[in-house]
């Protein structure tokens, strides 16, 4: 007659402390976390009025208080939204040659290692390289629309690589029963494949756009900085909000460090009200909820 | 019965209409194909611009690129790589060092520990780490960190300044490799954890649930059938954690100090990376100085895609391996 033998306590005291150690390690995570964010709204509530969002730093002396972010918060939603224009169609027709058109060949093959190899490119050598082309050797100006190239570089291995998952997740049925009615290749893909991934793809983008958002190296080399308001990106130096930041908060005096810390909240929410928008997208359109 | 079938415009559907149809096909073919080649010219031209634009500046530095330590391109036009890279190398080491075993515990928890319907709601509080811009980590950095770390800096630099990264001389904290070591280390941290834990999920349950019948504890499950299996996956997920921290700018932008020399001892504010000198130095640039500036960004550049495209090869054999298993 056998009994069971009990675990031996070093074997439970082993698996107890290993316990004890996971359990640690992720609030040992999430402790920066919410003191980043304790931080930023804390500090940045002080100035978080309504001539911080409606004002620049035009005639804003060095070591005045008030001021706002206006021109940079302008700034920050036109170079994203110009990088959008260029990176979500190129980004969106690669992964439609990745997964209808390639499937496996040379050039596919290549094409997904390099995206690959573009997500891990630093975000400072995007802005250095349309530094090295669109203002050195074509000799633009700075303006909004290179710092929106810089950033596009950034997007686009983003939008390639959710939207080539979303397209893979279209059942094959529907492409088969588009064919058997004699749709042509590209007219299933435009009328069938697409409108299917829809939802998840502008999830992609969205997440893509709140990345990219936040990017400050490529604009302070492409943008360059201004205290005006400037509307147009295409000429002359913008701001961003990233920018406005990273500016206010290398100036020795209190009153920059306040701007910097509510500069900081806007870009946060900013940020977070993409990433939860897209979320939201992604969760009413979810195939569980039987849509 | 002739004309039955019609198109949507109404006209008989002939086999010249159905060609009319699909008269978009080959035109949307070379579109879609040639966005991908566009994605891979944009890579060539990265590469192509950053160097004719570097060489210049190159040709007329009066030190060795590779190794002087100066960096002066502005006014003596003598400067070199070696302590940037030094620094890049040191402060995402440090980043790794920190960051991985907290993110592999961090995905074990997701994966093994945590219960299952919170899983998901504190897998995502993770990822919102990284969606925290990097500016706002780097004033965090100087507001917040630096100062918390003065005092043990320096009770560091009391008790264990035998040890060469503890050792130092006069100012002990402020705006330490350390700090900015902390901060890349938080950065990098939810890549880490994500790729891990999809990793573990992956892990054979039959294998679990065999380990457990045999009357493993959770621990010794976890040890003979989730981390051997996870390995190579938590290898290449630390290599792509290495290449993001190795090209962070603006948060140790805002911390390091911007000094010029190799030095070992993490604690005195000595500190500086390819990345930052860039962030930092761009402003007052001459135009040699900006052709320096981008001949660092090439080796950044060159360093960062080595280790991704080692990190890709670890993944991707590893997911034949995988297919291999099924």
């Amino acid at each position: 007659m056998t009994t069971i033998q009990h675990i031996s306590t070093s074997r439970r005291i082993k698996d107890r402390v290993v316990q004890g150690l996971v359990y640690l390690a992720f609030a040992l995570a999430v402790v920066p976390l919410v003191s980043v964010l304790w931080l930023v709204i804390s500090n940045g509530l002080a100035r978080f009025d309504l001539e911080f969002l409606t004002h620049s730093m035009r005639n804003i002396g060095a070591r005045d208080a008030g001021g706002g972010a206006y021109h940079a918060i302008v700034g920050t939603l036109e170079q994203v939204l110009l990088a959008s224009l260029i990176s979500v169609p190129i980004g969106l027709l690669t992964a439609i040659y990745l997964v209808e058109y390639g499937r496996g060949g040379r050039l596919s093959r290549a094409i997904s290692f390099f995206v690959d190899v573009m997500t891990g490119v630093p975000s400072v050598v995007s802005g250095l390289f349309i530094l090295a082309f669109w203002i050195l050797f074509l000799g633009m100006p700075f303006s909004g629309f290179a710092g929106a190239l810089a950033l596009s570089i950034l997007m686009m291995p983003t939008v390639v690589r959710s939207a080539e998952e979303m397209l893979r997740l279209v059942p094959n049925d529907l492409r088969e029963a588009s064919y058997a009615l004699g749709v042509s290749k590209w007219r299933t893909i435009m009328k069938v494949v697409l409108p299917t991934a829809f939802t998840g793809i502008v999830t992609g983008v969205m997440l893509a756009v709140a990345r990219v958002a936040g990017e400050t190296a490529p604009l302070l080399l492409t943008v360059f900085f201004t205290d005006s308001i400037n509307n147009d990106p295409f000429s002359g130096p913008q701001m961003g909000l990233p920018l406005f930041v990273f500016d206010q908060a290398g100036r020795p005096n209190d009153t920059a460090i306040d701007r910097a810390w509510t500069g900081a909240l806007t870009l946060i929410l900013i940020v977070m009200l993409l990433n939860l928008v897209a979320r939201l997208i992604a969760w009413w359109r979810a195939p569980a909820r039987g849509r | 019965m002739t004309t039955n079938v019609r198109t949507r415009e109404g006209g008989p559907a002939t086999g010249r209409s159905a060609s009319r149809r699909s008269r978009g096909e080959v035109p949307f073919r070379y579109l879609s194909t040639g966005a991908g080649i566009v994605l891979l010219g944009i890579m060539a031209a990265i590469a192509v611009f950053l160097i004719s634009e570097a060489v210049p500046a190159l040709q007329a530095n009066n030190g060795n690129f590779l190794t002087e330590l100066i960096w002066d391109p502005n006014g003596g036009e003598v400067f070199g790589i070696a302590a940037l890279a030094f620094g890049t190398v040191l402060s995402s080491a440090l980043a790794l060092v920190i960051a991985t075993p907290i993110a592999v515990g961090v995905a074990l928890f997701i994966s093994h520990y945590a219960p299952r319907r919170l899983a998901g709601p504190l897998g995502y509080l993770i990822d919102l780490l990284a969606a925290v811009p990097s500016v706002v980590y780097g004033l965090w950095g100087v507001a917040f960190l630096v100062p918390l770390l003065k005092e043990p800096s320096v009770w560091l630099n009391e008790h264990l300044g035998w040890f060469p990264l503890f050792a130092g001389e006069g100012a002990i904290g402020g705006k330490t490799m350390l700090a900015g070591g902390i901060v890349l280390a938080i950065m990098i941290l939810p890549i880490i954890a994500a790729i891990s834990r999809e990793v573990f999920l992956q892990a054979p349950k039959m294998n679990e649930e065999a380990a457990l019948a045999l009357g493993a504890t959770r621990w010794e499950m976890i040890r003979m059938a989730v981390l051997p299996f996870g390995r190579p996956g938590v290898i290449s997920a630390a290599m792509l954690g290495l290449g993001r921290a190795m090209g962070e700018t603006i948060a140790v932008a805002l911390i390091f100090p911007a000094t010029f020399d190799i030095t070992f001892e993490i604690l005195t504010p000595h500190a500086n990376s390819i990345a930052a000198n860039i962030a930092n130095g761009f402003g007052e640039a001459t135009p040699i100085g900006r052709g320096a500036l981008i001949a660092s960004g090439l080796v950044l550049f060159i360093i960062t895609l080595l280790v991704n495209t080692a990190a890709r090869a670890i993944i991707n054999r590893r997911k034949e391996y995988a297919r291999a298993g099924a």
